[in-house]
């Protein structure tokens, strides 16, 4: 061999040498044994502490509050959403005492009105809704219910009370026309009220046949208004007609 | 060869009867090693996964539904996030966080994010009459085809055996090309390690069998996690009784965050 393909054989081992060597230094120990990465970040990624511990572990000591938490309305709300991130109070108890909000601030995060909630969910005013109480001395926080479902239909079709009340149906109650399901009080928009679906309803009252009172305006229902239902045509909670 | 040969003529009780019955003896120690063998390393292997109670990611591929319709905006999950993962409280900073889309009478869409909604939102909304309006959680949408990952110079971000998409922090050079990279606007530089940063799905709780904290503390299940190819997880249910869609489908990142009831105007 050439002296000088020698020499440059030489230097050629010393680069590839010092290539190896800076290799084995400057690249991390665990890069590409999963991929093009450190394996070691998965486990620095894994080891960091927790700090929520989830509701399974404040079930294991506390099964009471659970059990009552479980079955009640809140059971999808865990535990540290109110009581906030209790890892620490879970290492050791004694230390790290879980804070129990009283405070009226908490519960309008959930549950003050805003139009951007899902319909149904439960909203109130803060301002208005018995300002300057404490949720929690009418609300359960664990097993909350509304204090009381409303017993009368004007509590929510408050407009139409208000119309009816001036009006000649005024002593008619809701329900004489209007079929409603126990379960329109708890889902309002999935069991919707009747509403009457014949002529001769209206009749009963109203045809020149009927029993009633003889100042209530009578029709010949085989000529009037022909196919239509009379609430088509009528308001019924503020019928017109002369005075 | 000998001894063999000249066997039958032994006599009973004599010393070669006794050396046969030690090589039958023998014979038979040989036949029960590999058994015995076998049965001890049953025993310990047993044993070993008695003990072995360590994560397994392969046998994971997590992902994320989100039930727009019971988002209630009441921003516990980006709090929850900000507390588990320490990240900084300025409101600059999430690694999960709430939009309010509110779309008005005459055709525009409001896309609002006070805080990521930890402090809630204003009630009143728009005095143009509001057509639709509602929440839309948002998060790192852990993308089985990251393009976050791609761009890395230095593979300080990767995509992990069970389906989630992580940051070496130790390894960053914070150059904030995953940042640009990120379809979704999911990744931020941490002011105090100048380094990438983004939701991990909780990583630390996934290998302790838990929840991710947004999950955890979402009042309302609107959140719901799982496995994405398991026989049966939550996930698995939510995605075969809702109409999913994800973010961004045209740009191919394939995302593991499903969202149900998603509204069209989202982006």
């Amino acid at each position: 061999m050439p002296q000088q393909l020698k020499r440059l054989a030489i230097v050629f081992l010393i680069l590839v040498g010092s290539l190896i060597a800076a290799r084995h230094y400057l690249v991390p120990k665990t890069f590409g044994v999963l991929g093009h990465y450190r394996a070691a970040a998965i486990d620095a990624n894994a080891a960091k502490p927790l700090v929520y511990a989830g509701h399974e572990a404040c079930a294991a000591c506390h099964p009471d509050i659970a059990t009552m938490h479980d079955d009640a309305r809140h059971r999808t709300v865990a535990c540290e959403v109110c009581h906030g991130a209790q890892a620490a109070h879970v290492e050791s108890p004694g230390d790290h005492i879980p804070p129990a909000p009283r405070e009226r601030s908490l519960c309008p995060l959930c549950h003050s009105y805003n139009t951007s909630r899902p319909t149904g969910f439960p909203q109130i005013d803060p301002v208005s809704h018995n300002p300057g109480r404490a949720c929690i001395t009418c609300h359960n926080p664990h097993a909350p219910v509304p204090p009381h479902t409303p017993q009368e239909c004007s509590a929510c079709h408050g407009e139409i009370a208000r119309t009816k009340a001036l009006s000649k149906h005024a002593a008619i109650p809701c329900t004489t026309c209007h079929e409603v399901a126990e379960k329109h009080k708890i889902t309002p928009v999935l069991s919707t009220p009747t509403k009457p679906q014949t002529r001769e309803f209206c009749g009963q009252c109203h045809s020149q046949e009927a029993k009633a009172a003889r100042e209530i305006a009578r029709v010949d229902l085989s000529t009037h208004g022909e196919r239509y239902v009379c609430w088509q045509c009528h308001y019924a909670h503020s019928p017109e007609g002369a005075e | 060869m000998n001894t063999e040969a000249n066997r039958p003529q032994e006599e009973p009780g004599s010393p070669e009867e006794v050396s046969r019955d030690r090589r039958e003896f023998l014979k038979q120690c040989a036949a029960a090693a590999p058994l015995l063998l076998a049965t001890v390393r049953v025993v310990e292997g047993a044993v070993a996964s008695a003990n072995d109670d360590s994560y397994k990611p392969e046998e994971h591929n997590y992902g994320m539904g989100i039930d727009v319709s019971k988002c209630i905006g009441c921003g516990r999950c980006a709090d929850a996030c900000k507390t588990e993962n320490n990240v900084p409280r300025e409101p600059f900073y999430f690694r999960t966080w709430v939009e309010r889309y509110v779309l008005t009478a005459d055709g525009e869409t409001v896309v609002t994010s006070p805080d990521g909604g930890i402090e809630g939102f204003p009630s009143t909304v728009s005095e143009k009459g509001v057509l639709r309006t509602f929440f839309v959680p948002k998060l790192c949408n852990q993308c089985a085809n990251p393009p976050c990952v791609q761009v890395c110079p230095v593979g300080a971000t990767f995509l992990t055996r069970d389906g989630v998409v992580l940051v070496d922090k130790d390894y960053c050079i914070g150059c904030r090309y995953c940042i640009q990279a990120c379809p979704y606007g999911a990744r931020f530089l941490n002011p105090i390690t100048h380094t990438a940063e983004k939701c991990t799905f909780c990583y630390h709780r996934l290998v302790q069998g838990k929840v991710p904290a947004c999950v955890e503390v979402c009042p309302t299940g609107a959140r719901i996690f799982g496995d994405v190819g398991a026989r049966s997880s939550p996930l698995v249910r939510f995605k075969h009784f809702n109409e999913i869609q994800v973010l961004k489908p045209q740009l191919n990142t394939e995302p593991k965050v499903y969202y149900a009831n998603l509204d069209g105007e989202v982006r």
